[in-house]
């Protein structure tokens, strides 16, 4: 069966996030910063389900700012919860396209994470929703939401990016 | 409820004294459950803000101890907490974490229960022959009392009225209150996480200003140049003061200890951008300065024994689970009806260092752990509380106080641990 335009959007899409957990996974966080487009946020909301982030509370939301200062916290040497950082491997999974409107696609997607430190280990799954836009240099992250499935329960501290 | 051992003044005198106290405190898991029956069910324990519930119906489940509670506000606008437990065969009748209701109906077998816990329905009723005494069969409820919209319960109808109970504390929960600045205080939303470790480790850290500089290091390194001079707490003249009954406060930045004083000051200028907003938005400037001054939160944090911190900006609430894991909530505050850009920058400050992805919790939450792990080791080696003994001084208000980074605060609370364990 010949691939769809539509096809080539979501193995593209799939390809760029991917590339994005690899880089988070392999501590590659310079590359992962150009990732994103001037911007864009990072988001871990509290309330599942939720669609308003910026006047509700939320465990991350980052601007580039904010992701540069969490990143120099993760290398700093100096948190006592980042030294030394947790391993991480992350996979994604079921990705589905829900929008392509030719500047910016949605992409859904579901990610578990198992973080491994100190002896401990402990998964984190949530379902991803990126806005993913296109540009000269292909996709630029947009917007990404980390909505963990116990988002509204107890978390352990998590001292790296999701 | 079991009977556990039935103690004695100086019972504890062996494993804990005014200045120091052997792990154990942390580790013995017997000890953890007499805690749980001779501090947590014979003292007030914070349930809720009054913010929370509202309105009539409204309600929120909640712990008292181990014991799961809902507290609700009822249609004639009183609150009440109810132990969550239908009185048939002990299912719990709500399991919803915030919502609102007429009632709360049992799934196993669907007794229901009004907002004030009274039994209201008993399906297929005729079995019981008219003898099911329904006004003896209501929710338990317990005694429940409120400061300033701090909503607290207790299951022992003996102790003395919760004002007494808080004595001088109500002076800081009156001045925290102020950062609402003139609006309602209002909650909005919770970070929630555990660490692997004793209550007591986190309830010792609300006034322990001699952590800061060093676990928080990187909180430091990374906020802007005000904030970071802001919370310079070890140079700026702060202290700590024992408030009676286990509670205590730390100052941490004199300058903001009344919100209401010093509102001709200049702003910080990084919140000048949120002036500017305001201003925009054309809130009058005495108001803008009221609301600009208080965003941070207060220059304090007072330390109510045994689960709430009244801490800087928010809530800290205890939950202990067992005798080595522990629950920590921070409840982020606002302004109810004040200007949606004030309420937002205080929940990115609160962001930015509260909660299981914030820049601070996590470090703390680090230490706490290895704490607890480090209390595996030296059974017979003492806890350290005497910092600052030898400076604590009278106040003219009748408490004592030590300087910023005292442990006085930790010294009251463990003599009011001891009072309550020996009773």
């Amino acid at each position: 069966m010949p691939f769809l335009v539509k096809d080539t959007a979501l193995l593209e899409a799939m390809a760029f996030v991917w590339l994005e957990a690899d880089r988070l996974d392999h501590a590659e966080f310079e590359d992962w910063l150009a990732m994103w487009t001037p911007d864009a946020h990072y988001i871990v909301p509290v309330e599942p389900g939720t669609g308003e982030f910026e006047t509700h509370l939320n465990y991350a939301y980052d601007d580039h700012a904010m992701r540069c200062k969490r990143i120099e916290r993760m290398q700093s040497g100096v948190s006592v919860s980042a030294s030394p950082v947790a391993r991480t491997i992350r996979s994604l999974s079921r990705f589905r396209l829900l929008a392509d409107e030719g500047q910016w696609v949605d992409l859904r997607c579901m990610q578990r994470l198992t973080e491994f430190r100190r002896a401990r280990e402990r998964t984190y799954v949530a379902d991803m929703e990126y806005r993913l836009e296109r540009g000269a240099e292909g996709f630029k992250i947009g917007r990404k939401v980390v909505r963990l499935i116990n988002a509204d329960h107890a978390l352990g501290g998590i001292s790296y990016i999701l | 409820m079991t009977e556990t051992v039935h103690s004695a003044p100086g019972r504890f005198d062996a494993m804990l004294k005014e200045d120091r106290a052997l792990t154990r405190l942390y580790t013995d898991a017997a000890l953890f459950e007499e805690e749980l029956e001779k501090i947590f069910t014979k003292t007030w324990v914070w349930v809720a803000h009054a913010s929370e519930i509202a309105e009539p119906g409204d309600f929120k489940t909640a712990k008292v101890g181990r014991e799961p509670v809902i507290v609700t506000r009822d249609r004639k606008k009183n609150v009440h907490v109810l132990v969550n437990r239908c009185r048939h065969r002990a299912a719990t009748v709500c399991e919803v974490a915030k919502g609102k209701s007429n009632s709360f109906v049992c799934p196993y077998h669907g007794w229901a229960y009004a907002l004030d816990g009274s039994l209201r329905g008993v399906p297929y009723e005729e079995s019981y022959a008219g003898k099911l005494e329904r006004g003896a069969l209501g929710l338990r409820a317990l005694r429940t009392e409120e400061y300033n919209g701090l909503i607290f319960a207790t299951f022992d109808d003996t102790i003395e009225p919760l004002v007494d109970f808080l004595g001088p504390a109500r002076k800081w929960i009156d001045l925290f209150m102020k950062q609402s600045a003139g609006y309602p205080m209002m909650t909005q939303g919770e970070h929630r996480f555990t660490f692997p470790g004793n209550w007591k480790i986190q309830l010792e850290n609300t006034t322990d200003a001699y952590h800061f500089p060093l676990v928080h290091r990187t909180f430091l390194n990374l906020t802007d140049g005000e904030t970071e001079d802001m919370f310079d707490l070890m140079n700026k003249g702060g202290w700590v003061e024992d408030l009676g009954h286990g509670h205590s406060v730390m100052i941490m930045m004199p300058e903001l200890v009344d919100l209401e004083d010093g509102l001709d000051a200049p702003f910080p200028e990084k919140f000048s951008a949120l002036a500017e907003e305001l201003r925009s938005e054309g809130h009058d400037e005495a108001k803008i300065r009221r609301i600009v001054r208080a965003v941070g939160g207060a220059g304090f944090n007072l330390n109510l024994f045994p689960n709430l911190g009244c801490s800087a900006a928010f809530f800290r609430v205890l939950q202990p689970i067992s005798v080595d894991q522990t629950e920590v909530r921070h409840v982020a505050l606002g302004m109810k009806g004040g200007p949606v850009a004030a309420n937002v920058a205080r929940l990115r400050i609160h962001e930015f260092f509260q909660g299981p992805m914030g820049f601070g919790s996590p470090d703390d939450a680090e230490v706490w752990d290895r704490v607890q792990q480090g209390a595996q080791g030296g059974a017979d080696l003492w806890l350290m509380l005497n910092r600052s003994l030898e400076n604590e001084e009278a106040t003219p208000e009748g408490t004592r106080r030590g300087d910023v980074s005292s442990e006085i605060g930790m010294r009251a609370a463990y003599r009011q641990w001891k009072t309550m364990m020996e009773a």
